[in-house]
């Protein structure tokens, strides 16, 4: 292709599976891990951090040559929250209940690690299209991980998709559960969203070796 | 006195922000390789939220929430500034973080030795932003539980890394299948933990209430109608016995 060259299709590929921002590069688990009770704030959520961090990335770029480096995490931290505080009130305008839903959260989205850590390691150094390919192909990598997470949480926690039944009614014990099949109330709880991120990384690691850390 | 403590010990464990909320939990996870270290982050962690929460409250309850404006005369009751919260809490958050860097450089340099190098990155961790916008999401009346609120939710952050850590450094002499050594088995053991934590929920009122980020779900609605059900159910035989008695 001409519009991307090998190396920029690496950029957004590689942050996918072997350089996954979350189980691979430790960044931004926060807010992976709080919202992802359901599939829809998980999708709303990735699609806020794709915005945040593509935008993000590009401006960055091209502030880079004017930015003095011993101010320039507090620039960064203005860019953020700039751009955070546009995906919130759209959220409050299109999406209330969500928004609602969603809390405290998306404010986290400034302090989401993926975010520094990919200006400092990537923006301040690359010119902004590649910027701008890098923050989406890493905030994909987290959205990735947040739906994973998200649609197994949901399944198997309250039986719904995007909160529309897919297993059968638990009370009318239509579907699934005229078999005896029962929701996994544990998926609901908080910590759940650490032991199937902790499974995830257990499965990615097993099927490549190389990731495997060295006790 | 009776809602310091109850807020405290309900910061502390109940919604202990790395196991009820997920906050913090990339510096959680990067820096609990070792207790000595973990200690150095945790109590800078306290002590930055306890700096940062009750300005931010000022801030907030002065400035933004709707109709904060109003001590500056009647025509600027109806200014709702709290769209500008996030980019007024971080940037409180980063200068105080310098601040205290340069004061605690300046007159303490025992303690700046052994805090010094997490300061800077505190400012980018989202516990501290996470404590102010919590206490505004959780409408926090006063200062002096803005404070305690800054104090406990630090503590409560110092006791979860202080133990991970401590199980890190156990835990590198067991025999962990090679693909979760590291990452995998951490975020499991904090799973565990959490659990744990979660007993905790009755522990004031013997009434647990979800964190505020997820609504109460099906299940869990549900599962309160039965208990209800069952309790009218055991009402009434407690009813008819009684008359049966009387009679």
């Amino acid at each position: 292709m001409a519009l991307l060259s090998k190396k920029d299709t690496n950029l957004i590929l590689d942050p996918l599976a072997d350089n996954n921002p979350i189980t691979i590069q430790v960044l931004g688990i926060c807010s992976a891990l709080a919202i992802t009770a359901e599939l829809q704030a998980s999708v709303v959520m990735a699609i806020s951090v794709i915005f945040v961090m593509g935008v993000g990335n590009v401006v960055i770029s091209l502030l880079r040559n004017v930015i003095p480096s011993k101010i320039r995490i507090i620039v960064q931290l203005v860019v953020v929250a700039t751009l955070v505080i546009m995906v919130d009130q759209v959220l409050k305008a299109f999406a209330y209940e969500l928004s609602k839903t969603l809390g405290a959260f998306v404010g986290l989205i400034i302090t989401n690690c993926i975010i520094m850590g990919r200006f400092e390691a990537f923006a301040l150094g690359n010119g902004p299209w590649r910027s701008f390919l890098d923050g989406i192909g890493n905030a994909l990598g987290y959205g990735v991980i947040l739906v994973i997470v998200g649609f197994f949480r949901e399944l198997l926690g309250t039986g719904t998709l995007f909160g529309i039944p897919v297993l059968g009614d638990p009370i009318a014990k239509t579907g699934l559960y005229s078999i005896g099949y029962e929701n996994n109330g544990f998926m609901i709880i908080p910590p759940a969203a650490l032991i199937v991120v902790g499974i995830l990384i257990w499965i990615q690691r097993s099927r490549n070796k190389a990731l495997i850390e060295e006790a | 006195m009776l809602e310091h403590l109850e807020l405290f010990f309900k910061s502390i464990f109940i919604d202990n922000m790395v196991f009820a909320v997920f906050l913090g939990m990339c510096s959680y996870l990067a820096v609990s390789k070792k207790v000595s270290t973990a200690v150095g982050l945790g109590a800078a962690v306290i002590f930055v939220l306890a700096v940062t929460v009750p300005l931010n409250w000022l801030l907030d309850q002065y400035l933004l929430r709707d109709g904060a404006l109003a001590w500056l005369g009647p025509e600027y009751a109806d200014y709702n500034l709290s769209f500008l919260s996030f980019i007024l809490f971080i940037a409180t958050i980063a200068t105080m973080v310098q601040l205290v860097e340069i004061v605690v450089e300046k007159f303490s340099p025992s303690l700046y030795n052994s805090l010094g190098i997490f300061l800077p990155l505190i400012a980018v961790n989202c516990a501290i932003l996470g404590g102010s916008l919590f206490m505004q999401a959780r409408e926090i009346p006063t200062l002096g539980l803005a404070l305690n609120y800054g104090v406990s939710s630090g503590i409560g952050w110092f006791l979860a890394i202080l133990a991970i850590a401590a199980i890190r450094e156990k835990i590198r002499y067991s025999n962990v299948p090679a693909p979760l050594r590291g990452l995998g088995i951490t975020f499991i053991i904090t799973g565990l933990m959490g659990i744990g934590f979660q007993s905790f929920g009755g522990m004031l009122t013997g009434d647990n209430e979800p964190p505020e980020a997820e609504e109460p779900t099906t299940v869990e609605k549900i599962e309160e109608k039965k208990i209800i059900e069952e309790e009218i159910e055991d009402d009434e035989k407690a009813i008819s016995y009684n008359d049966v008695i009387n009679e």
